[in-house]
């Protein structure tokens, strides 16, 4: 997986892409919005990380550039403007994801997985299924193996979005976004106990877990081993 | 102000304009009546000629010249005082009664009419005038009827001055007042302009003066005013969050670059350096919450979020708060009430309103001890919204209340439960970024925090019935979600 980066700060290029190799992507960094734009148009890269703040060309006239040009590769903005109005700035320029500086790596690496992620995945999908456990959309039903679980309308948001990720880490701020659809900084570990009521439900009187904690990062659905 | 600035002035410039536009159209008025005064002088001297010349046409046909030559005689010593002129000559224009002592030399026109040069003798003060007369011609004699036009040209004078006099007059009131206007209009900008130079100048104290007489002027100067007043206490605001970012994240930071130190200074072990770099994450992590407190309260004091402004469903925002904590709530022991009235709508931020009001559930949460509840409710009170989160933990000791809604304050026997002694400085500017505020009251025992808040929903009411009808039709009611959010 082709990961570009563009970023003019080279320590902080240099820590992501660092990162990246050793999660297994092989990272190119720019160090500014025309040779990024270059390169973004003229290489295939699988995603771009693009810094909002860029020298020659800055980050949202980058991409939207590009998206003009025809290029769906997903593109996560990394920005020290965090106010929700330069998010939705972001995103309607085209972005599919919005990180705001300083941001933890783990964040970073989760959201690139997801995103990396729905190139391939069809959402319409109305049937999920990860080990035994299967969840259906149009019946709003789960059951695993044989045995029918009773989810309340959160729990099943949650657990939807965890199995159309499955293998991949999701973190807390990405599940209030994305289940509850609020952006905000709970002081408190307010997404864990949801998690763990789902998985009282989910993985309790079962032989193999499913629903795994992350330390320092989130939460993973895994097929069992 | 200078003769040259004086022309420069706009106000003057415009005064000058006006008066030249109200001269030119006093001289167009003064004109048409000079005419029109003339014309009908002129009209009336010659019907009372006609009306003379009907008169001795009569006596003649009655008496023969003899009858017409007694009543020119007896018209003309009478005559003095009504300017009446009378001459009856004969074919070579000797003069046979009458009161001009010659033949007049002007030529006459087709319809009998003739101007002539009149001499006045010294007696009647003299000088040179016209007259006008119509003549006749007789058989054996000519005859000349008129009047002298003494009283037309004194008419006419008289107009005239009295045009050019008032005109005078006129443009010299117009003037001076162009000036004084001008100058008074200058003095007020002026001291605008005095004051801006010194707020330009670095003193942000300064203020525009106002005269207060409440015109437009005082009106200007008090928004002007306003602004300052604004910008100061943004100003005062920043400084203020500079300070405290500089002190309070100036401890965590040492800690965490002597944390590192130490790691260094052990012996190499794998274990040890694992265990102080994941206490320097979660102390990163701490740094890192604190910061994005610190932008999201100086977010909400800044007040520009306003334009961010959205009609907000505050029941439904508190509703899926207390969905979101009701688990923790439970994990903890604690009962959770929820009393949320429906259909609180208010125009305000949606992301900081639900920040400050999981704050607000955050902190009961923290600070309830086991086995306790926490009641969230939600009313209205008028033309307002009360939003309150009351716990039955230690509460807040009343002389401290105040001082609990500033930046990183806390009860020193909080000291040892997690936060930043952020949350209630970020409701307490959520609740000011929308004209309301937080109260701090005895739970007995325990805190009540009441967040009041306007409904400033100042839609008017077709737009509103609108909206709502398009609400209804909508999956489901958006609370405090943003739509733009929801993508990402």
């Amino acid at each position: 997986m082709r990961v570009l980066i563009v970023e003019d700060d080279k320590e902080t290029a240099g820590y992501i892409a660092k990162g990246l190799k050793e999660s297994g992507y092989s990272p190119t960094v720019a160090t500014d919005g025309k040779e990024g734009l270059l390169m973004a148009a003229s290489e295939d890269f699988d995603l771009a990380i693009v810094d909002r703040m860029l020298p020659g060309l800055d980050g949202l006239s980058l991409v939207e550039t590009l998206r003009g040009t025809g290029k769906e590769l997903p593109i996560v903005f990394l920005s020290a403007m965090g106010s929700v109005e330069e998010r939705v700035k972001g995103l309607r320029g085209g972005a599919d994801d919005y990180l705001v500086k300083p941001f933890a790596f783990s964040e970073l690496l989760a959201r690139i997985e997801v995103l990396l992620r729905r190139g391939s995945a069809s959402g319409a999908e109305t049937h999920l299924r990860v080990g035994d456990l299967e969840l259906d959309l149009l019946s709003r039903s789960v059951r695993r193996g044989d045995k029918p679980i009773d989810l309340q309308p959160r729990e099943f948001k949650i657990l939807e979005y965890l199995m159309r990720n499955t293998g991949r880490v999701v973190t807390r701020v990405m599940l209030l976004e994305n289940v509850w659809d609020y952006h905000f900084d709970p002081q408190t570990n307010v997404v864990d106990v949801h998690i763990s009521r789902l998985r009282q439900k989910i993985d309790k009187d079962f032989d193999k877990p499913l629903l795994h904690t992350v330390r320092g990062a989130g939460y993973r659905l895994r097929e069992p081993d | 102000m200078s003769p040259t600035s004086l022309f420069r002035s706009r106000i003057f410039q415009f005064a000058l304009i006006y008066l030249c536009l109200f001269g030119v159209t006093v001289g167009l008025i003064g004109w048409i009546v000079f005419d029109v005064a003339k014309e009908s002088v002129s009209r009336q001297i010659e019907a009372t000629i006609d009306a003379e010349i009907t008169g001795l046409v009569e006596q003649y046909n009655q008496r023969g010249l003899p009858g017409l030559v007694e009543a020119i005689r007896r018209r003309a010593t009478s005559a003095d005082g009504s300017r009446g002129l009378y001459l009856l000559a004969d074919k070579r224009n000797r003069v046979l009664a009458g009161n001009l002592d010659r033949w007049p030399d002007e030529r006459t026109d087709a319809a009998g009419w003739v101007t002539f040069r009149l001499e006045f003798p010294e007696s009647e003060g003299g000088g040179t005038n016209f007259g006008r007369a119509r003549v006749l011609s007789g058989d054996g004699f000519n005859l000349l009827v008129g009047h002298d036009e003494r009283e037309r040209t004194w008419v006419q004078s008289t107009i005239l001055w009295t045009l050019v006099g008032s005109l005078a007059a006129t443009v010299t009131v117009a003037l001076f007042g162009a000036v004084f206007m001008s100058r008074a209009l200058s003095r007020r900008i002026d001291a605008i302009t005095a004051t801006s130079r010194e707020i330009m100048a670095g003193d942000l104290s300064q203020r525009v003066p106002a005269s207060g007489r409440g015109d437009e002027f005082d009106r200007l100067a008090a928004n002007l005013n306003a602004m300052l007043d604004r910008i100061e206490a943004l100003i005062a605001g920043i400084k203020q969050v500079s300070d405290n970012i500089a002190h309070d994240l100036r401890s965590p930071l040492a800690r965490l670059r002597s944390r590192l130190e130490v790691a260094l200074m052990e012996p190499p072990d794998a274990e040890s350096y694992r265990v102080a770099l994941e206490k320097t994450i979660s102390e990163a992590d701490y740094l890192l919450q604190t910061f994005n407190a610190l932008l999201s309260i100086a977010q909400a004091e800044a007040g520009a979020p306003r334009r961010n402004f959205t009609q907000v469903d505050l029941s439904a925002g508190a509703r899926d708060a207390a969905e979101l904590y009701e688990p923790l709530a439970e994990e903890k022991g604690l009962s959770l009430i929820v009393e949320v009235a429906e259909g609180i709508r208010l125009q305000g931020d949606q992301h900081l309103l639900f920040q400050a009001l999981v704050n607000l559930l955050d902190n009961a949460i923290k600070f309830s001890p086991e086995g306790g509840s926490i009641t969230l409710t939600l009313r209205r009170q008028g033309a307002r919204a009360a939003l309150a989160v009351a716990d039955q933990g230690p509460g807040i000791p009343e002389a401290l209340r105040e001082r609990a809604l500033e930046r990183f304050f806390r009860l020193e026997e909080s000291r040892s439960t997690p936060g930043s002694g952020l949350g209630l400085s970020l409701v307490a500017a959520v609740a000011r970024l929308h004209d309301g505020r937080i109260a701090l009251e005895d739970n007995r025992p325990g805190l009540r925090a009441v967040l009041d808040l306007p409904l400033n929903d100042r839609q008017p009411k077709a737009a509103r019935a609108r909206k709502e009808s398009a609400a209804a039709g909508a999956p489901a009611s958006a609370g405090l979600k943003p739509s733009s959010e929801a993508a990402s």
